[in-house]
């Protein structure tokens, strides 16, 4: 159920960019796209009742000085959260490209209605 | 921008150095608790954020002008490409934490522990750092339509 | 000579944040450097030909950690970015003098040459997704490089579609995670080879189609490319048209395809269908064109389109339980076909930017005459028309009779039929260029222009002599068993790529 409520949150991104004129709302809706997917790639390691999977002094066996097994089996899947930061690095660069783009288009055509911005034909 | 009121001057620049000291925080103890280089990047962008903000972009571009913000961006990537390679030179492979137990040994769970990492961290959180300050610094020049040519630092960073 | 794989990645990506430090006074050096940094990549892509392996970064092993791994595909796909972009570099050192920021321009590409680099030597499926990202975004800043009207509106339709494909690709990678745990290309190939494809995995593939079909610019997902790529500095236009959309569409597509889910006869019609598709409406909405680089622009569709046709085609052969033979043939007609393409149509793109800078127009009817004024480009324009239009001696020619003589071997004599009818369609809109921009009277306004100088013939002409010679490369067997057989037997291979890469990790 949740995965059905993030394919839906993608697709109103979708929605919103192909339907919008306004080119801001295209960006935003790309960013809602991205973060759709950024929250199904948390999800995906999520478990129930799991615990960040962060090693403190308390995590360690005083013993081996390797992980605690309770740990490892409470602890939700740490790879999906690197994946999902390294996914909202490139979105933040796409995105300052993506609003100084805009920026620019404003100040040469006044508008931010794609509809009025058609130079390109054919 | 003139800038804010004498009462939102004042606290910001009081709150400035705290902001500033969290980030470094973040970014130094990257490799032991939440956070690092990424993360931390962004909280010392925002704290010159927050003083543009408050001061006016002139008041910052004096304390910190643009071109040493576009070398600090450059050194920041530089210097991450360089532990890549220096992992390389001395350990035989990219990204080879070759500091780790061998020329640095630390203890688990300390400051100074884990080898290339919190070097990596500090060197994406001044590559971050500066390139976010950098982005808002001049999508508030280009509202004026008359804007450097400017290209988004494109944050790579692979941990 | 050992040379490790990530130096192919690191060497662009160092000097990309080398340079801007020179400042407004190096930009000679930085440029010199730029020049050097393309240069050796080509050099060790040669040196290192057949040097396949798997590296571990940071020496983690690879379930754990990244793995880069260079098989046959991956250094024809090396091979192919060298030469492009130390062509278009070395044209650049003089054509960019038009624009202002100079070392950002050099920066972003190297970017983008790391970024590409990247993606072939990637075998973890979301590094593949973060290098094909750095050159994607790259490439967006480079399309808006000129800041005019056109410029920046190209950028953000090319943005807003790119930026849509990365995230189908993403969550591709996220479905593709969710059902087999693993990221590894060849892990998740041997998981998908124990488990078979269920439906969240099917979802995924139709992802990854669109998302790379987005990149690749095939037909119905085409509409960024001829606004971007005309729109674009004339050597930027030639990385895009010649080796961008390749790597990050068509190479990509093919080793997910082929390596990581295996093929099927409907995806193998399903590529067939896009490849058709692209072939015949590139080639019509070219013919119509008046504007010299979007001409060209339509025809990278229409080309891309062979591409993927004769991967299609392999991909239907093999899963029939074809010849394998023919199979093979169709693959190397595709990727013969691939690395041509970027041979020649990036030469047409550095022609078109010469006639650009030197009469300051890009429309075929304000031009003529300009064979005698410069018959450099001119030649190296026409050799380069001859080999897209596939006219004997060039190279183009011999890639299509591949793809033909393999059409035919499959029984799809339609098929073959529509590769020459979209030749004939390709002849003619070169013919046009010519007749339009070479023949003809000289009009008044361009009585005085002169033929460019320096490291710009020096590209063109570098880039000609290939396009002449790289025939050589299927009638030659030594040529051939050196550099497209490996990458044909890759693709044939199929799924035992992951016992490939599983084999060679265990050897490093």
């Amino acid at each position: 159920m949740p995965y059905a409520l993030c394919f839906l949150l993608f697709m109103i991104g979708l929605y919103c960019v192909v339907v919008k004129k306004n080119m801001v709302k295209i960006v935003i809706g790309i960013l809602v796209m991205e973060y759709a997917v950024n929250l199904f790639l948390i999800m995906l390691g999520y478990r129930m009742g799991g615990v960040a999977p962060i090693v403190g002094q308390s995590e360690l066996d005083p013993s081996t000085g390797g992980l605690l097994s309770s740990f490892l089996n409470a602890s939700v899947d740490p790879l999906p959260q690197a994946l999902v930061l390294t996914s909202i690095v490139i979105s933040l660069g796409s995105l300052a490209l993506m609003i100084s783009v805009c920026v620019r288009v404003y100040g040469k055509y006044g508008t931010f209605d794609i509809t009025e911005i058609r130079r390109l034909k054919g | 921008m003139r800038g804010m009121t004498v009462i939102v001057k004042t606290v910001s620049s009081w709150v400035k150095v705290l902001i500033f000291l969290y980030g470094v925080y973040i970014v130094v103890f990257g490799h032991l608790t939440p956070g690092g280089g990424f993360a931390g990047g962004v909280v010392l962008a925002s704290s010159y954020v927050l003083l543009m903000l408050a001061f006016g972009r002139e008041f910052v571009e004096q304390d910190l002008p643009l071109a040493l913000d576009s070398k600090l961006d450059c050194i920041g990537a530089f210097a991450f490409a360089m532990i890549a390679i220096l992992g390389l030179v001395f350990a035989g492979s990219f990204f080879a934490n070759f500091l780790y137990q061998k020329y640095l040994p630390g203890e688990p769970l300390r400051l100074i522990s884990a080898g290339t990492i919190p070097l990596s961290n500090i060197a994406i959180g001044l590559k971050v750092g500066a390139s976010l300050f950098l982005v808002f610094f001049s999508l508030s020049i280009c509202r004026r339509g008359k804007g450097v040519t400017f290209d988004s630092p494109a944050g790579q960073e692979q941990e | 000579m050992s040379i490790p794989l990530p130096l192919f990645v690191a060497i662009p990506l160092a000097a990309a944040f080398l340079l801007p430090m020179f400042g407004k006074k190096g930009k000679s050096a930085a440029t010199v450097l730029a020049n050097m940094v393309t240069l050796s990549l080509l050099v060790l892509a040669i040196v290192t030909i057949r040097q396949y392996g798997a590296y571990e970064v940071g020496k983690w092993s690879i379930p754990l950690g990244i793995i880069l791994v260079r098989d046959g595909l991956s250094s024809l796909l090396l091979l192919a970015i060298g030469v492009v972009s130390s062509a278009a570099m070395l044209f650049s050192t003089r054509y960019m003098e038009q624009y202002t920021a100079k070392a950002k321009y050099l920066s972003l590409f190297l970017l983008m040459v790391a970024g590409m680099n990247g993606v072939v030597l990637s075998g973890d499926i979301f590094n593949l997704y973060v290098f094909l990202e750095i050159a994607s975004i790259a490439s967006y800043a480079l399309v808006g490089f000129g800041c005019e009207h056109e410029e920046l509106e190209a950028s953000f339709k090319y943005m807003v579609l790119g930026s849509i494909a990365s995230t189908f690709i993403l969550f591709g990678i996220a479905l593709v995670y969710g059902n087999t745990g693993a990221l590894n290309m060849a892990y998740i190939s041997k998981a998908i080879q124990d488990s078979g494809v269920n439906a969240g995995l099917a979802f995924a593939l139709a992802l990854f189609v669109t998302g790379f079909g987005l990149k690749a610019a095939l037909v119905p997902f085409h509409a960024w490319l001829p606004d971007a790529h005309p729109s674009a500095p004339a050597p930027i236009s030639a990385m895009l048209s010649g080796i961008l959309i390749k790597t990050l569409g068509v190479y990509a597509l093919a080793r997910m395809v082929f390596n990581v889910f295996g093929v099927s006869v409907e995806i193998g019609w399903l590529l067939m269908v896009l490849g058709l598709s692209s072939m015949v409406v590139g080639a019509f909405l070219a013919l119509g064109q008046w504007d010299f680089k979007r001409l060209l622009a339509y025809s990278s569709i229409s080309q891309i389109g062979y591409v993927i046709l004769g991967i299609g085609l392999g991909a239907t052969l093999i899963s029939q339980q074809a010849s394998l033979a023919w199979a093979s043939l169709a693959i190397l007609g595709g990727l013969f076909h691939l690395v041509n393409h970027a041979v020649y149509k990036s030469l047409l793109f550095l022609t078109s930017g010469s006639v650009e800078m030197s009469t300051g127009t890009r429309q075929l009817r304000e031009m003529g005459g300009l064979a005698e004024r410069m018959p450099i480009t001119r030649t190296t324009c026409a050799v380069a028309s001859a080999s897209i239009a596939g006219v004997p001696p060039f190279s183009g020619f011999w890639s299509k009779l591949i793809l033909v003589v393999a059409a035919v071997q499959a029984r799809l004599f339609w098929v073959a039929a529509i590769i020459v009818f979209v030749s004939l369609c390709t002849l003619i809109m070169y013919l046009k260029i010519h007749r339009y921009v070479f023949l003809g009277e000289v009009p008044r306004s361009l009585e005085h222009i002169k033929e460019n100088k320096g490291s710009m013939l020096v590209a063109m002409v570098f880039l000609a002599c290939l396009c002449v010679l790289m025939g050589l490369l299927v009638l030659v067997p030594g040529l051939r068993e050196n550099v497209l057989d490996p990458a044909v037997q890759v693709l044939t291979d199929g799924v035992k790529y992951s016992a490939d890469v599983m084999g060679m990790t265990i050897g490093t």
